[in-house]
């Protein structure tokens, strides 16, 4: 226990979401006659799930704050057609149509970051506002008629890599060459890491942890390339999930590692105490709305290059999908908790529920109820775990100075 | 049974975890009378009413309470009102957005068949203000009321409960001075009416115009109860008995070696944000030497944390004038962020709502107000964060195992080093501390004087706000009185004493600038 402890870096709790993915996983495997876990079904699982993964990106770092964007559909959908629109009907070029898109989306984050930080309006009113606003937006501006997109942008909504190289690899190289980026920049930092705090500690830290940890890693993301490229010819890691495994490492690194993302923390664990340490709190509030925003307007431009057209009711009902993925990866609603992370894997929960459950031959109505109830279960499970008096074991090893007190005041009574 | 006496509290014992809040207080008050209850802030003044009205319910505390006669055993405040005792806090506990009328009746509602009788409840919301001298129409929201009409509904809310018994928890502290005599002359109507009063206050003046009796408690214990001969208070005894603590050696040993003037502050004014035309700081003008611990003695609501949070950036309040000066440069700081580029630190009176994010570990809020610290390539480096955690954790003794360790789960005092380490980290010349002690053991407190020492030694500027007076005299080397939002005296602590600062605190007429 302790080994396996010391391998995974200390709190085992931040890993039941992910055991209980690996286990949905294998529940449809089986269930399904091992239609679950094929090259396919995963290309499709990613392709078919980015958008609502980087929108949920941009949503944890919303609720992190102690917000919430009820708009991030609509927004969506307007951005997507706006871009389909200029592309289309004004001719313009795919990029510069998509930076169009980009754009307005930029300008709607202002716009709802205005009411949110400079008013002092709250989140879900500005957004709600929001949400009718531009799903009004979207049906006026393309009179309620599906607009076609750019043929190029097929390829950001649902492209697979090139194919290059010898053929007796057994998979698409593209695949195979950053499987092999990533582990070796797992291992890098893994022993840059190790090599730190060694210096740091002074005395030398065992290395076999991290040694285990490389091969660990090594093994799962081995076997994600083999699975991702192995598929029929002309299929790889797909280009939207690239896309989304590139912002996670950009967003991971602005949560955790820029002094915005310890202000989005400090103003959602404790706005008075942020302020008084110097954090700009409406200036946190503005960018992060804004960056919702954006990134809205990012997945509604990968959505529709993924179906090839823009309809007026694109992004409807993702903004739930958003938040129920930021939930389940174990976010507060009260801001400050929750990390870019945890929320893939909830959304990730998400994602493996609606694609098992269809394989299973499950319908849309039953699968609505059982991701409602998975949510439930999620977040009852997480506060369960957080309640005074159901503390897990690691906790009540350091129990406070404050419970000792309580118990020991009866006793105090006579003297 | 002495018929005469309303209320008894016999040996009152109240224990919270770790403290003794109240230790054996004995209380006797005469049925018609006002009786005014005095105190430093924090002698358990507002626990002993809690334990009267049933906030701290009975088999909560020790000792008995005697009301009209027979043992009171309340469980809520629910059945001391019943019994007719009400209390007035010092904060308004009305809703804003309701009529007079609907807060009156609120929990208390005039009920006929099921359903509120508004017509009913009006009628006697009329009866109940004319009774407190107000002539308003019963629908008005309390929003639009002042705050002194607010306390006289809160008054008149009270005697709608059929109040033999009631309690005012310092009433005129958010009151102007009419609203405030105002407010006096109308418990002198009750009295005539056979309505027992309590009047817990700070302010020696209103004491001496309407008491009947005084009981002074310092320390969770009764010091001394005495009958006021016709409206002649002995002010010089109140302070004696309010303060009367031996100073005994809890303050380490410290030489004091203070170099030129580096912080000085003229003419700050500033208004309430909340109170339009009401200066919570009144043209205050003061100086710290390098290397001087100076404290700032006011009581409660006197202004001190508005002054010093108001200097932080603006952090409180709406900025009407005033300059800043640090070692000479004229400083412009409007926000916290330049404040603390400028060298100004402030921790914050309440640790758990202003000093910490509660969330956070140990090794998180030490560089919180500091990040700018660690960076390393425009990214925060961990290991730089680690190393300045490690080093405050040493230098501060946090007892903590691991600086990875939540601060919730720290005890206060260690709590209140993760946060002075918070404002080391920042490399300050000023470091403001705003009740440094409040709620720690002390032990803790010992070790808090001693760090507060070493940063004077290190030529900091240190300002210490404090509502013990011992303390301020323990530690400070100058100190200065705040009363009203004006600064009243200044004082070289070797030949200041406990009453020269209450009366300092208490009396605007001493040294109030002109």
């Amino acid at each position: 226990m302790k080994q396996i402890k010391q391998v995974l870096g200390g709190e085992l709790r931040k890993y039941t979401m992910v055991i209980a993915l690996v286990a949905l996983i294998l529940i449809f495997h089986i269930a399904s006659g091992g239609k679950m876990i094929t090259p396919s079904n995963f290309q499709n699982l990613l392709s078919g799930n980015a958008y609502v993964l980087i929108l949920a990106i941009g949503m944890l770092m919303v609720i992190v704050i102690g917000q919430i964007d009820l708009s991030v559909g609509s927004v969506s959908g307007f951005c997507g057609m706006v871009m389909a629109l200029t592309a289309t009907n004004l001719n313009w070029p795919w990029w510069a149509a998509v930076l169009c898109g980009l754009g307005i989306g930029v300008l709607i984050g202002a716009w709802q970051g205005f009411w949110v930080a400079k008013l002092g309006i709250p989140g879900f009113i500005t957004t709600l506002g929001g949400m009718m606003i531009f799903r009004g937006g979207v049906i006026w501006i393309s009179k309620s008629i599906s607009v076609p997109a750019p043929a190029e942008l097929k390829w950001f909504g649902a492209g697979y890599l090139p194919e290059w190289g010898p053929s007796f690899t057994g998979m698409n190289n593209s695949t195979l060459l950053l499987g092999i980026i990533a582990i070796a920049a797992l291992a890098f930092m893994q022993l840059r890491k190790h090599k730190r705090t060694s210096e740091l500690k002074g005395g030398n830290e065992p290395l076999w942890p991290v040694v285990t940890r490389i091969i660990l890693g090594a093994v799962v993301i081995g076997y994600l390339t083999w699975l991702f490229g192995s598929g029929r010819p002309g299929t790889s890691f797909p280009i939207p999930g690239l896309i989304l495994v590139i912002l996670v490492i950009i967003y991971h690194t602005i949560t955790q590692r820029t002094r915005f993302g310890r202000h989005i923390y400090a103003v959602g664990g404790n706005k008075s105490a942020a302020a008084l340490s110097g954090v700009n709190v409406k200036k946190t509030y503005f960018l992060t709305m804004l960056n919702m925003s954006f990134l809205a307007a990012l997945a509604g431009i990968m959505f529709v290059g993924r179906s090839t057209a823009a309809g007026p009711s694109d992004g409807n009902g993702w903004e739930l999908d958003a938040i129920a993925s930021v939930y389940i990866g174990g976010a507060a609603v009260s801001g400050g908790v929750g990390t870019i992370m945890a929320t893939m894997v909830g959304g990730m929960v998400m994602a493996v529920l609606n694609s098992g459950l269809m394989l299973m031959g499950v319908g849309a109505d039953k699968t609505q109820v059982i991701k409602g109830l998975v949510l439930l279960a999620a977040v009852a499970f997480d506060v369960y775990n957080k309640q005074p008096g159901h503390v897990s074991i690691t906790k009540r090893l350091f129990s406070t100075k404050d419970s000792a007190a309580k118990e020991g005041s009866p006793a105090a009574k006579e003297s | 049974m002495d018929d005469s006496l309303i209320l008894q509290m016999r040996e009152i014992t109240k224990v919270f975890p770790g403290v003794r809040a109240l230790d054996g207080v004995t209380l006797k008050v005469r049925r018609g009378e006002i009786h005014s209850i005095c105190g430093e802030n924090g002698a358990g003044k507002s626990t002993l009413m809690k334990v009267l009205s049933g906030v701290y319910p009975y088999g909560s505390y020790e000792g008995q309470i005697i009301y009209m006669g027979k043992e009171a055993m309340f469980k809520n405040i629910k059945e001391s009102e019943h019994a007719g005792i009400v209390i007035i806090h010092q904060e308004l506990t009305m809703i804003p957005e309701l009529s007079i009328a609907e807060n009156i009746f609120m929990g208390n509602e005039v009920v006929k068949n099921g359903l509120i009788d508004w017509d009913a409840a009006r009628q006697r919301t009329v009866e109940l203000l004319e009774r407190v001298g107000l002539n308003l129409d019963p629908d008005t929201p309390i929003k639009n009321l002042g705050v002194g009409q607010q306390q006289l509904v809160e008054i008149a809310k009270a005697l709608s409960k059929n109040v033999k018994l009631l309690i005012l928890d310092e009433p005129t502290s958010a009151l102007n001075e009419a609203d405030s005599a105002n407010l006096l002359e109308l418990m002198r109507g009750l009295k005539s009416k056979d309505i027992t009063c309590i009047m817990i206050s700070h302010k020696l003046n209103e004491i001496a115009a309407i008491s009947d009796a005084v009981t002074v408690i310092r320390d969770g214990r009764t010091v001394e109860t005495y009958a006021v001969e016709a409206g002649h208070v002995d002010e010089d005894r109140i302070i004696r008995s309010m303060v009367g603590r031996s100073i005994e050696n809890r303050y380490p040993a410290h030489e004091p070696h203070p170099g030129e003037v580096v912080f000085e502050v003229s003419g700050w004014r500033v208004e309430d944000p909340n109170i339009p035309g009401r200066m919570v700081c009144k043209d205050s003008s003061f100086f710290v030497r390098a290397g001087e611990i100076v404290g700032f003695a006011g009581l409660m609501g006197a202004g001190r944390t508005e002054l010093m949070r108001s200097l932080f950036g603006h952090n409180y309040g709406i900025f009407r004038g005033g300059s800043i000066r640090l070692k000479g440069r004229e400083l412009h700081i409007p926000t916290v962020s330049a404040a603390i580029e400028a060298g100004i630190a402030y921790v914050p009176e309440d640790r758990k709502t202003l000093g910490l994010n509660l969330i956070d570990n140990i090794r998180m809020t030490i560089v919180s107000a500091n990040l700018k610290a660690i960076l390393r390539g425009g990214l925060l480096d961990f290991d730089k964060e680690l190393q300045a955690a490690e080093q405050h954790r040493e230098s501060l003794k946090i007892k903590a195992h691991s600086v990875d360790v939540g601060v919730t789960t720290l005890s206060g005092g260690n709590q209140q080093k993760v946060v002075l380490g918070k404002w080391m980290f920042t490399e300050p010349e000023v470091l403001i501390l705003d009740e440094p002690t409040r709620g720690i053991d002390v032990g803790a407190k010992y070790e808090i004087y001693r760090l507060i020492h070493e940063l004077a030694d290190l030529g900091k500027a240190v300002i210490l706000v404090s509502s013990e007076l011992p303390e301020l005299l323990g530690m400070s080397d100058r100190i200065y009185t705040i009363f009203e939002g004006s600064i009243t005296g200044v004082l070289d602590s070797k030949d200041a004493d406990q009453e020269k600062l209450m009366r300092l605190m208490t009396n605007s007429s001493a040294a109030k600038p002109a």
